[in-house]
């Protein structure tokens, strides 16, 4: 969600000045959001320049009232409507990780998947403390922090899927560079090898 | 006292030779009072068998278990119903309320089978029913309830009288996910005030209730989360602050 199509949201309500949205979006949004003064400002400009709100001509800042246009109803309708883009996700940096771990010698997968695991529990758990200490009807700021815990419990439970899958069928590892020469070669199941030009892909 | 649930060195070892299943291999686990530890692990890792030597439902191959300071190993088997009767309390996924008794009588029947007098052990009943919202449905029978009603009257069940210590298997397990978090904030609730709760789960978002999740593999106890941070740590600039 863009700031620009939060506070067209908010000017949807009726005319507002600077200041008021600001206070609006950061009780709308949560404190698990946080906002700059100027950023609140400088959207506010842009909004203007595109035809999408009018403003009492005031100078900027917070005392300066904004209305939305009937071009920036149909924008923030537009956006509603539009599904966001999940067809090409960004690239995981995590997934690149433990693809690499898999072909670094001397390192065990699966200490990696866990020290991951960890980091994003940890990372959950203090967005649950936010939950928690919150009353348990402040809908905005439940939904903020779901929508974050949902998105991180997907990175867990992919990690799950992970270890599960190298559980059973254990990743040959290709052998480390070596001055000394190989005793013999392994041969390995190509199936169960991670091609290092499908990295390439990747980066 | 500084803790409520001790497992040292705690092995379980199911079948004998070569078709011997080792469910948990020298387990260490400390819970404190106010405290509610998850345990995360896939299935086969031991955490269910964690979760009944904990309860004394199960004896452990070898190690020791000490709820409230005394050792399992201890006791006898009387001293152990009596233990389970007051000081611990289970919740299952599946609820295990009587079907027969309404909310209030199951609340109260552990009482009742400690040798409590059954209108005092009502009063006690009713009181823990109100704790966790259910107070109106005292009088309905377990069929009557919703999924969630049932857990909540579990939960009372479970923590109703003096008991000090919770163990709760995948007790969100056939409830939907509002519900599954009210279960999640309930025991959290219950812990902070001075029970100590072990809730074994494979659900990183119900897990993140406790304040602390221990995560076993293959028996053995592998990681722990550290001391939770602050709600401010999100505050600061980075990937999680998307403006």
């Amino acid at each position: 969600m863009s700031v620009r199509h939060a506070l067209l949201a908010l000017l949807s309500a009726g005319p507002k000045y600077g200041l008021q949205l600001r206070h609006e979006f950061e009780a709308r949004t949560g404190e698990v959001w946080p906002l700059n003064v100027g950023q609140v400002y400088t959207t506010l400009q842009r909004l203007e320049r595109d035809g999408l709100v009018t403003s009492d001509g005031a100078e900027d800042g917070p005392q300066k009232g904004y209305s939305i246009t009937t071009a920036g109803a149909h924008a923030l309708s537009n956006w509603l409507l539009t599904p966001p883009e999940v067809a090409q996700p960004p690239r995981d940096e995590l997934l690149i990780k433990v693809l690499v771990a898999v072909q670094v010698p001397g390192v065990e997968v699966h200490d990696v998947i866990q020290v991951h695991r960890r980091h994003l529990v940890e990372l959950m758990q203090t967005y649950t403390t936010v939950k928690a200490n919150a009353p348990e009807d402040d809908v905005p700021l439940a939904l903020v922090v779901d929508s974050e815990l949902f998105r991180i419990e997907a990175a867990v439970r992919w990690l799950d899927a992970a270890e599960d899958r190298f559980r059973r069928f254990p990743v040959v590892r290709n052998e480390p560079v070596s001055h000394e020469p190989a005793a013999k070669p392994v041969k390995a199941n190509p199936a169960r090898r991670v091609p290092t030009s499908r990295l390439g892909a990747l980066s | 006292m500084s803790s409520i649930l001790e497992l040292r060195q705690v092995s379980k070892t199911y079948g004998e030779g070569a078709t011997s299943v080792h469910a948990l291999r020298s387990v260490d686990l400390v819970v404190a009072p106010g405290e509610l530890v998850a345990i995360m692990g896939p299935s086969g890792s031991g955490k269910s068998s964690l979760l009944t030597i904990a309860g004394s439902l199960e004896e452990p191959t070898s190690g020791e278990v000490l709820v409230a300071g005394a050792s399992l190993s201890e006791m006898s088997r009387k001293d152990k119903a009596r233990l389970r009767r007051r000081s611990i309390g289970f919740v299952f996924q599946d609820f295990n309320l009587l079907s027969g008794l309404t909310a209030l009588e199951n609340v109260a029947m552990p009482l009742e089978l400690d040798g409590m007098n059954g209108r005092e052990a009502r009063n006690h009943a009713m009181t823990a029913l109100t704790d966790l919202g259910v107070a109106e449905r005292a009088a309905h029978y377990p069929d009557d309830l919703s999924g969630g009603e049932r857990q909540r009257v579990a939960i009372a069940r479970a923590v109703v009288g003096e008991r000090r210590l919770v163990l709760a298997d995948e007790p969100t397990g056939a409830l939907d996910s509002t519900n599954s978090e009210a279960v999640m904030r309930l025991l959290r609730e219950i812990c902070s005030r001075g029970a100590a709760g072990v809730v074994v789960t494979h659900e990183a978002r119900l897990a993140s209730w406790a304040n602390r999740v221990v995560f076993l593999r293959d028996g053995r106890l592998v990681d722990q989360t550290g001391k939770p941070e602050g709600p401010e740590s999100l505050l600061t600039s980075g990937p999680r602050a998307r403006p």
